[in-house]
């Protein structure tokens, strides 16, 4: 586990510090403390420290097959447990538990005292993180944390940008609202864990990124090859084609289950420290990359969408299909270039996304489809700058509602406002006024 | 490998309350998508709002199962107008994409921490059939045959489910073949030649959707009645499941979807029996055990797609019959 390297954190990093227990430290340290059943083959451990700091008397539940446990830290901070299988179990901290002033504080995660583990193998301890923080967030000033929230927002919204416009490009072209835009997303992410994941391939992230992104756009050719090209040339209708996708994202999911299980995988320098940025704004530099490389691809995919023939002749399509068939567009082709495009383009977002979350998991992609809809739809259906806009403004709202509301209800206030908005405004924000009932 | 076990175990979950529940939804959903041609994408809302409707009504506020029930079933009348009244004059995917979406939304309500102590967030509900266990007229004792085993306990939420799964398909097959029932179809062909004979489309979709979500919310309710109430039930995939039930017996059919229900079951318990066996076997030397486990799911995405394209009408409908709403 390469995190530990960075317990060596200067003092300084007040705000937040990143707690990891790990495997290759509880060697160093000497033998594990014992808790529960011993025997048990499988183990989940820990260490909980805030800025270096051992803290000690921290309740951890661990509940799953064979029941629920509890232990406390000991006084080097660390736990751990045996669990009986290799099954799926729910680590708990009891957050009154910590001292006062120190709280659990990551904002990438909807509920930061839980995680989700599989130990898998056994008796090497399975980690368990904690993102540990300072707990009085009141004394940060609300403007301070508006800026960081707009800014990770802003950061949230491109790499969902990228994933929605190919989503909207598709339903202009060829009408498919499709729910396999998900899996599209986590294809990408896929492909970059076996390409530069230290347990696989382990290519730098610069040859990594580039070959997921090249294996997505040929992902998107097979499905084109394989199922919707068939389909468009059976002429069925676009309810079909949507229950057609449903069917195909149930089981690219479930083979993405099959093939990396239930668990979540890292891809290297996903804990990158957080640097200052502007006054209270602060980003880590994986941050900042990914930012630069949505930025970039979308303004290329602008630039080829606005000015090359292609990207006009797509334009076209998503007008009026028919009169762009008579002035002698090759639909076909072009449909097939938009499926190409919208899978690499969500594969790259995929990569981003794993990075932002952090983590891959099987279902990562359709954690966020509702948000690429929400994006689509309050931008315009079938337009690809207002799924820009949508995504942005998606975005920064899942972002900054935390500090109003529940951390863990940010994604259900996105969709709260799509369907206001198809309340006031169904056609979108770019969408054109037209019948639409 | 042990086949007699492996038949036995797939047979017996032709009647189990999962089977039962799921039919109940299906023919809810067969309302919606088949009759009406109304794209509900929100099957598992309807189905949380059944289930965490009659948990939450005996928990928090203390009533017999009975009348929990009969709230739960007016909660996904509500449930049912919110989603329809802004909805239903939209074009079809916006019913789609609103339905998932309000079930996503209602999701995370009940996994939040926030009502934790209403909802039991992550944990979900239990203990909460005390007095659907005390209404029980059944004396002690060991019932069925062959494969279907039951004690009291355990048929009895059986019995209440089969009650319920078959009022609510002898109501959607004398509302189907009445009056009302052929100007929804109508509306499902053609909307427009429906308005122009002037009547009302709205509101026949309005009821269809709440007659619909009600019969869902049934089989929500029959999910729960004898165990327990979780968030993690009501994801998505329920939804797609549920579709694939109706599509496989016949969306447009009144006992498709029930067979739809028992087919799907069948075939689920046999892959999950099968599977496992097969590689304790040795047949199948490149998969563990959990890859195994696996694979039914993957058959059912790969069922739903083949069926779409090649089955439209499902096992019992009529291929003249099934057209799909534009």
């Amino acid at each position: 586990m390469r995190s530990t390297t960075r317990l060596g954190w200067p003092a300084a990093h007040r705000a937040l510090a990143l707690l990891l227990l790990a495997l290759g430290l509880l060697a160093l340290l000497g033998p594990v403390q014992a808790s529960a059943a011993e025997d048990d083959p499988y183990k989940i451990a820990g260490n909980v420290q805030f800025e270096g700091e051992a803290i000690e008397g921290v309740t951890i539940t661990v509940d799953g097959p064979g029941g629920a446990q509890v232990v406390e830290t000991g006084p080097e901070g660390r736990w751990n447990v045996g669990v009986p299988e290799a099954a799926e179990y729910t680590v708990t901290l009891d957050v009154d538990t910590l001292p006062e002033g120190v709280t659990l504080d990551d904002p990438e995660d909807d509920s930061p005292e839980t995680k989700e583990v599989t130990p898998n193998v056994p008796f090497a301890p399975k980690a368990v993180n904690f993102f540990i923080g300072e707990g009085d967030r009141e004394s940060t000033a609300f403007g301070a944390q508006l800026a960081q929230r707009l800014v990770q927002g802003v950061n949230f919204g491109l790499m969902l940008a990228l994933a929605s416009v190919g989503l909207s490009l598709v339903f202009g072209t060829t009408g498919i609202s499709n729910f396999a835009h998900g899996e599209m997303v986590t294809f990408g992410a896929v492909m970059a864990l076996w390409i530069g994941g230290t347990a696989f391939l382990g290519a730098s992230l610069w040859i990594a990124l580039p070959v997921a992104v090249l294996i997505s756009a040929l992902f998107g050719l097979l499905m084109d090859v394989v199922v919707w090209r068939p389909l468009r040339h059976r002429s069925v209708g676009v309810v079909q084609l949507m229950i057609v996708s449903i069917g195909l994202s149930l089981a690219i999911r479930y083979l993405f289950q099959y093939f990396i299980g239930g668990g979540t995988e890292q891809l290297p320098g996903a804990s990158a420290e957080r640097i200052d940025i502007i006054g209270p704004i602060r980003l880590t530099r994986v941050d900042l990359a990914s930012m630069g490389i949505a930025i970039a691809v979308i303004v290329a995919f602008a630039l080829w969408l606005l000015y090359s023939r292609l990207g006009k002749a797509t334009r076209a399509i998503s007008d009026n299909p028919g009169l762009a068939a008579a002035s002698g567009i090759d639909v076909d082709f072009v449909v097939r270039v938009v499926w190409v495009m919208a899978a690499a383009l969500a594969g790259l977002a995929g990569v981003l996304y794993a990075y932002y979350r952090p983590g891959i998991k099987w279902d990562m992609g359709t954690q966020v489809l509702l948000l690429m809809f929400a994006a689509v739809t309050l931008g315009g259906l079938g337009t690809a700058f207002g799924a820009l806009i949508g995504a942005i403004i998606i975005g920064i709202i899942v972002e900054t509602s935390s500090l109003f509301i529940p951390a863990d209800l940010r994604f259900a206030s996105a969709l709260a406002i799509l369907i206001v908005i198809l309340l006031v405004r169904p056609q979108g924000i770019l969408g054109r006024r037209e019948r639409i009932g | 490998m042990d086949w007699s076990s492996i038949l036995n175990q797939s047979a017996s979950s032709i009647i189990s309350t999962t089977t039962i529940a799921y039919a109940l939804a299906a023919v809810g959903l067969g309302v919606h998508f088949g009759q009406a041609g109304l794209l509900n994408m929100g099957v598992a809302g309807f189905m949380a709002v059944g289930a965490y409707g009659y948990a939450i009504s005996i928990l928090t506020f203390g009533f017999p199962w009975w009348l929990a029930a009969l709230t739960a079933l007016f909660a996904s009348v509500v449930f049912a107008l919110i989603l329809g009244i802004p909805t239903l004059r939209l074009r079809g995917d916006y019913l789609a994409i609103v339905t998932i979406a309000a079930a996503e939304v209602l999701r995370l309500l009940l996994l939040t921490v926030a009502f934790d102590d209403v909802t039991g967030s992550a944990d979900g509900l239990f203990g909460f059939s005390g007095s659907f266990d005390e209404s029980n007229p059944l004396p002690e004792g060991d019932y069925g045959f062959g494969p279907w085993q039951f004690n009291e306990t355990t048929l009895w939420p059986v019995i209440v489910g089969a009650v319920l799964l078959t009022l609510s398909v002898l109501l959607v097959w004398a509302l189907m073949r009445s009056p009302w029932g052929r100007v929804l179809r109508g509306i499902r062909e053609d909307e427009d030649a429906v308005r122009a004979l002037g009547k009302n489309v709205f509101a026949y979709k309005m009821q269809a959707l709440v007659l619909g979500g009600v019969i869902i919310a049934a089989g929500g309710i029959v999910y729960t009645l004898g165990s327990n109430a979780s968030p993690g039930v009501y994801v998505t995939s329920l939804t797609f499941f549920v579709y694939t039930i109706v599509l496989l017996g016949g969306a447009a059919t009144i006992f498709g979807p029930v067979l739809g229900s028992i087919i799907f079951w069948v075939l689920q318990y046999f892959l999950s029996n099968l599977m496992p066996a097969l590689v304790d076997a040795g047949v199948l030397p490149f998969m563990t055990a959990n890859q195994a486990g696996m694979v039914r799911f993957i058959l059912v995405g790969v069922g739903l797609m083949l069926l779409v394209v090649f089955m439209p009408q499902g096992i019992m409908g009529n291929k003249k019959e099934m057209t799909f709403v534009k």
